[in-house]
């Protein structure tokens, strides 16, 4: 990315963004203090929301249910409704930042051509209930009664593969409502991302998988690997480019832990997939046969159909092939500002390891997506020149998170990308901290092992 | 440093729960701070097979331990046992002094002096319950694996190295 790219990226006004980001800002607080008692200008929110909404197929479902909850009856489909005007606000917040982002870069996107049909899932009607109950009750409401009462029903969406997506999500805002709790007690909430992940739960109960995949064939070229985490979930999530089409596509493998596994361990969820972490350990490309590539440009990471390849570095391929390569559509269900994470290479800048100066031009890191499971860290991205990066946007800005940087370090050249540590960290200091800590995923396996089938 | 950060509230990704420190699971594979009582599991040190249920009641600083088939722990002989020192000792490590002394409500400079400062007794709470709160959070490394992306981990960033 160069100067004069994010320049543009800034100049001028977003139109529309500030204004849709106040009718999902009405919207939220009125989830805050609990649709059971709404009052004048909290339903007033709500009607404002659905109006943004009315030239839609969602208009008169919203419209309706901002009159029923205004006059104080509340169903799981008037729930439903307004979840999905907030989550049409954001959708078009996204698809407006990305076209901007699009536009800076000069990267051509394709256009959306899958299917996400709905379902209902018998399984998810106690979820559903609780998601109603919390909106009825409002996050200031939130006690550890409440806030623990799903835990079952999730335990079994969790266990059945189809629903693990929504389950996931469920245990990460259950997670964090316990241990919030008593909410009504804590001086600011996160409201904007608990009515997000609310508002996404509701939706994703109510829709199947992703439809319109392909089989492709070809070699990936990896850029760099984003590491996601809560208490009990974990996913390791590559960005590549599919040649020989130069297509970006990114693939995932997400596995189910405890909180006591975090930092570096977290690798160790995912040693069954050593094709996938040899790969990023020792920066191979992949030879992929007849994998499943959905029209989201996810690719269905399947081993048995991997084969690593010659050593790639993500650099020269962020150099050379990045520019050009092109991107997959957003299925509409996803759009969001926070699933903005568009790969891109910014390099010859100066940086004080928080924010990075480009001929004029400053971005900051995203400090907050720095995990602890890999090497880069602040004091080395203040020593970086080039870095492959994801662009993310939140909290109404632009941010940079760092996969992989160059760096200059007591004069010598050093590159350090998030998933060196994929087999296991390489930094000394690391390796000693974790062999006195031992490996926490083998001492719980055996505890489970011997306790849990008795 | 971040006066120019955004408002919590308008924030979409940021962290809720803080993380907790590693530790060393082989004898204490379980803590937490729940149910109005910081309980967990301790592994037997001489029967592989065996482990004890540790609970102290938030507050009133009641205190039970004893084998998950409910025999009482040998230890408890009018004062915490060692597996009880245990418990404290790695709650300590894992969420820090502060949270376990508030939380139980009791003070102490070290683990060695909440345990020590607690004014209950022996009292009866069941094992199973904990018992059965350590299993399932065991089962999910059971879980069966699951191949389709999740974009809403999105919101959660991996817990981030804080300088």
């Amino acid at each position: 990315m160069l100067a004069t790219q994010l320049a543009a990226l800034r100049e001028g006004p977003q139109p529309g963004l500030d204004e849709a980001l106040g009718l999902v800002a009405g919207f939220d607080d009125a989830l805050a203090n609990g649709f059971a008692r709404l009052g004048e200008e909290r339903a007033e929110a709500l009607t404002a929301l659905a109006g943004a909404v009315a030239a839609t197929p969602l208009g008169p479902l919203a419209a309706d249910a901002a009159g029923k909850l205004a006059a104080g009856s509340i169903a799981e489909e008037h729930l439903t409704a307004l979840a999905g005007a907030r989550t049409t606000l954001l959708g078009a917040v996204h698809d407006a930042l990305l076209a901007r982002l699009d536009t800076a870069l000069g990267r051509t996107r394709a256009p959306w051509n899958g299917s996400q049909p709905p379902t209902a899932d018998p399984l998810t009607s106690a979820c559903r209930s609780w998601l109603a109950e919390l909106a009825i009750t409002g996050w200031r409401g939130v006690d550890h009664e409440l806030a623990s009462s799903a835990d079952q029903a999730i335990q079994g969406m969790l266990a059945e593969p189809r629903l693990r997506r929504a389950g996931v999500l469920l245990d990460g805002l259950a997670a964090e409502l316990r241990a919030s709790s008593p909410v009504g007690a804590m001086e600011h909430l996160p409201v904007r991302r608990w009515a997000d992940l609310w508002a996404r739960a509701l939706l994703l109960i109510r829709t199947g998988a992703v439809e319109g995949a392909e089989e492709v064939s070809g070699r990936l070229l990896p850029l760099g690997v984003d590491i996601h985490e809560h208490g009990t979930a974990a996913q390791i999530q590559l960005h590549a480019i599919l040649e020989p089409h130069g297509r970006l596509v990114r693939t995932s493998v997400s596995a189910a832990k405890v909180d006591t596994i975090a930092g570096p361990f977290v690798w160790q969820l995912f040693q069954d997939h050593p094709v996938l972490t040899g790969a990023l350990a020792k920066h191979l490309s992949l030879e992929i046969t007849g994998m499943t590539l959905l029209p989201s440009g996810d690719l269905i990471w399947q081993e048995a159909k991997a084969g690593v390849g010659a050593y790639s570095d993500p650099f020269a391929t962020a150099r050379v092939q990045l520019g050009g390569a092109s991107a997959p559509a957003v299925p509409p269900l996803d759009r969001h500002p926070v699933r903005v994470a568009e790969p891109v290479f910014v390099e010859g800048y100066k940086s004080d390891g928080a924010v990075i100066r480009l001929d004029g031009a400053e971005l900051p890191f995203d400090l907050d997506r720095l995990p602890q499971s890999g090497p880069l860290t602040p004091q080395l991205l203040k020593a970086s020149t080039a870095c492959i990066g994801l662009m993310r946007w939140d909290g109404g800005g632009w941010r940079l998170q760092p996969l992989a940087v160059q760096a200059s370090v007591k004069k010598e050249p050093v590159a350090a990308h998030n998933g060196d540590w994929a087999q296991g960290p390489t930094d000394q200091k690391v390796l000693k901290s974790g062999a006195k800590a031992g490996d926490p995923v083998s001492v719980l396996k055996e505890r489970a092992g011997r306790l849990l089938r008795k | 440093m971040n006066a120019d950060r955004p408002a919590w509230e308008q924030l979409s990704a940021l962290r809720v729960v803080s993380p907790i420190q590693p530790r060393k699971l082989a004898k204490v594979p379980f803590v937490e701070m729940a149910e109005g009582r910081l309980q967990g599991v301790v592994s037997s040190g001489s029967d592989i097979e065996r482990v004890y249920v540790s609970s102290i009641t938030a507050g009133t600083h009641g205190y039970n331990c004893s084998t998950n088939n409910n025999r009482p722990c040998g230890g408890l002989r009018g004062a915490p046992c060692k597996h009880l020192h245990s418990l404290v000792d790695e709650a300590v490590l894992q969420y820090g002094l502060d949270q376990v002394a508030r939380y139980l409500r009791v003070e102490g400079e070290r683990a060695g002096d909440l345990v020590r400062n607690l004014d209950g007794g022996h009292e009866s709470i069941p094992a199973a319950v904990v018992f059965s709160r350590f299993l399932r959070h065991l089962a999910y490394l059971e879980l069966p694996p699951a191949s389709e992306p999740i974009a809403e981990m999105h919101w959660f960033p991996s817990l981030g190295a804080v300088s």
